[in-house]
């Protein structure tokens, strides 16, 4: 039965990580890059959400209302003020710009807030739990946890489907060049996508601090962790997004359950096995294989 | 008067370079005679982390391959030389060569699970690759485990270590540079030139991309196991999460970044730009992170050619000429050969690829 629970707790996991994954996802999506500091901006939401818990004595999911449109303005700002002059002069350009962010933010972190591990205390809804069966509970927490992730990926597909925003999104994903002859600001597109992917990593990086402990460092190991997920469902499908977390986060529970030093490298040895047998990913979209 | 036209390679800074270049590695190769133990310390540190810079540059700058997983091959040729030193008992130096050909072994295997990503998700792929082998040798007890272990060099006489050290650490230092030099003027060179610059254009000539770049790959990777080994060989002491840090990594991509991507003399200007920070800077801790990173941002928006691509356009010297150049010569007037009447230009511009 400890294998069921396993697997329960694997798929609760999995829906945090398919939204770290969103983030990372929509960014490539729509510009072709891949934002190296994206699980450091996920950590420093946590901070953010810890110093207004800490000053004004919030609940830190009622800081969400803080720390989610406080991400927004920093992606825009970020890609307005960086990213943008990165583009359209080859891979390296963004990578070294983002993963150089990714170094300063992750040293400010260390230096303001030490590394010592931190959480944030949700208070009673971290300790009551839903029976399944005689064996099997589950966490309220980790349940609320997913459902939101679940949630906010149905929110965004319809985002991007039915709304002229998200018509400008994909037509931009496919051509930039035509997309601007029809009267789209790129810039501006890029730097609102930006945005919403550091919202949604805003989310995910609250609830990531509530679920367990968090310290500057732990960005690389999420921005990893994201980069799994996208790639075992498959670039280019949302819905394969959730899969991926949720297989990721059933290799590293079934993993911790075989050996405690496993947990992460159970996780890895899965995204491998599928990058050698399934290169594409478990749910690719027809020609989303650059 | 009639024009003839020649082709070269050479320029005088490279012919006044390779002088003062020999001088240099005769004085070098001469260190332990010359200088004090700390300084040949400071020395091989210099080396090592010049022949990782070199091996970066390869990747990055010349076969198009962001590699952020590099520590990969730092801490493989480094638990190799452990291996084969302490759980084997071989001798120490020869392990340092057997660590390189182990990293060279695992360097293919691994090309062929990475080569099926591109671009950001390849440099991201790098990074999972590098913690796979971290966190298997974490779990490993024979190796120390998490807690790491320290190479056993107690039955050989320090000033015999310390002085074999630094003459591999020498070789391997001076020997990244002509490597990378030597191999840009071959076949292979030429075709990595021509995929970085334009990747399909060189493909349509009948380049084989992918096989050039996993070449470059392998290549880089079996240098960095050596000079990993190298490395530790000096440090003595290993542990997982310092032997596969990214940090090494992230100097990588300052030397090379800061000093100029896609020349060979860039990350040797990085190399001793970063030395002489850390020299001064490095008690700062994160601030000096905080510094490098920014510089390094910088650089990459306002100078992309770096700190040697600027020289290069203003004093037009290149040490390390890779490229033809075509230049006219008035055969009449009984000018010297190198009387040129225009000056020089290069066929090809060493430019990242654009």
């Amino acid at each position: 039965m400890t294998w069921v629970n396993a697997v329960v707790q694997g798929i609760m996991l999995g829906g945090l990580y398919s939204l770290f994954a969103t983030g990372l996802s929509l960014i490539f999506g729509v510009m072709r890059v891949v934002n190296l500091a994206h699980g450091v901006f996920t950590i420093l939401a946590a901070f953010l959400a810890l110093v207004v818990v800490e000053h004004i004595g919030v609940n830190p999911l009622v800081a969400l209302v803080i720390v989610v449109p406080l991400m927004f303005a920093i992606g825009y700002v970020l890609q307005r003020s960086l990213v943008n002059f990165t583009l359209g002069a080859g891979v390296l350009p963004p990578l070294l710009v983002t993963f150089g962010l990714a170094v300063v933010i992750e040293n400010i972190l260390l230096k303001v807030f030490s590394a010592d591990s931190r959480g944030l205390d949700a208070g009673r809804i971290e300790n009551i739990s839903v029976r399944l069966t005689d064996w099997v509970a589950v966490g309220w927490l980790p349940l609320t946890i997913f459902l939101v992730a679940v949630f906010l990926l149905v929110t965004l597909q319809l985002f991007f489907d039915r709304t002229m925003f998200g018509r400008a999104l994909r037509a931009t994903s496919d051509d930039p060049g035509a997309a601007q002859l029809m009267a789209i600001d790129t810039r501006h597109l890029y730097a609102v996508a930006m945005g919403i992917s550091l919202a949604i990593g805003g989310v995910a990086g609250v609830l990531l601090g509530v679920r367990t402990t968090f310290g500057p460092l732990d960005g690389s190991v999420l921005l990893i962790f994201a980069f799994e997920a996208v790639i075992i469902g498959g670039l280019g499908s949302m819905w394969g997004t959730l899969v991926g977390g949720v297989v990721l986060g059933i290799a590293q529970t079934i993993g911790a359950q075989l050996s405690p030093g496993w947990f992460q490298l159970s996780g890895h040895l899965v995204f491998l096995a599928v990058l050698a047998v399934r290169p594409t990913g478990l749910f690719a979209r027809a020609g989303a294989s650059e | 008067m009639s024009r003839q036209v020649g082709v070269e390679r050479s320029t005088v800074a490279s012919r006044w370079g390779a002088v003062v270049f020999a001088g240099g590695v005769a004085i070098l190769a001469a260190a332990p005679f010359l200088f004090v133990t700390s300084v040949l310390r400071t020395l091989v540190q210099f080396f090592y982390l010049l022949a990782l810079a070199q091996m970066w540059n390869l990747l990055a700058g010349y076969a198009g391959l962001v590699s952020i997983g590099q520590q990969a091959y730092v801490g493989i040729g480094a638990y190799a030389l452990l291996a084969f030193t302490n759980n084997v008992g071989l001798n120490v130096f020869l392990s340092v060569f057997l660590a390189a050909v182990v990293a060279a072994v695992l360097s293919v295997p691994t090309a062929a699970l990475l080569f099926r990503l591109r671009g950001g998700y390849f440099a991201i792929g790098t990074w999972v690759v590098a913690e796979v082998y971290r966190l298997l040798v974490a779990n490993t007890q024979r190796l120390g485990g998490g807690s790491g272990a320290t190479l056993a060099v107690a039955g050989i006489d320090r000033t015999v270590r310390e002085n074999w050290t630094y003459w591999i650490a020498f070789a391997v230092g001076i020997g990244s540079v002509l490597l990378v030099y030597y191999l840009l003027r071959t076949r292979l060179g030429l075709a990595l030139r021509a995929v970085r610059d334009r990747e399909s254009a060189a493909q349509t000539l009948g380049i084989a991309v992918l096989q050039a770049k996993i070449q470059a790959y392998v290549l880089a990777s079996t240098v960095c196991g050596l000079t990993g080994a190298v490395t530790y060989l000096s440090l003595l002491r290993l542990q997982p999460a310092a032997t596969f840090s990214v940090n090494w990594t992230v100097f990588m991509i300052f030397a090379v970044v800061i000093g100029g991507i896609g020349t060979i003399s860039g990350p040797i200007v990085g190399t001793i730009v970063y030395f002489l920070l850390q020299q001064y800077l490095a008690d700062l801790g994160s601030i000096y992170l905080i510094i490098l990173g920014t510089v390094a941002i910088l650089v990459m928006l306002k100078a992309p050619r770096g700190l040697w691509g600027w020289v290069m356009e203003t004093w037009n010297v290149r040490f390390f000429p890779v490229q033809l150049r075509v230049r006219t010569v008035e055969a009449s007037g009984g000018g010297s050969g190198t009387g040129a009447s225009s000056e020089p230009q290069p066929l090809h511009r060493g430019s990242i690829d654009k």
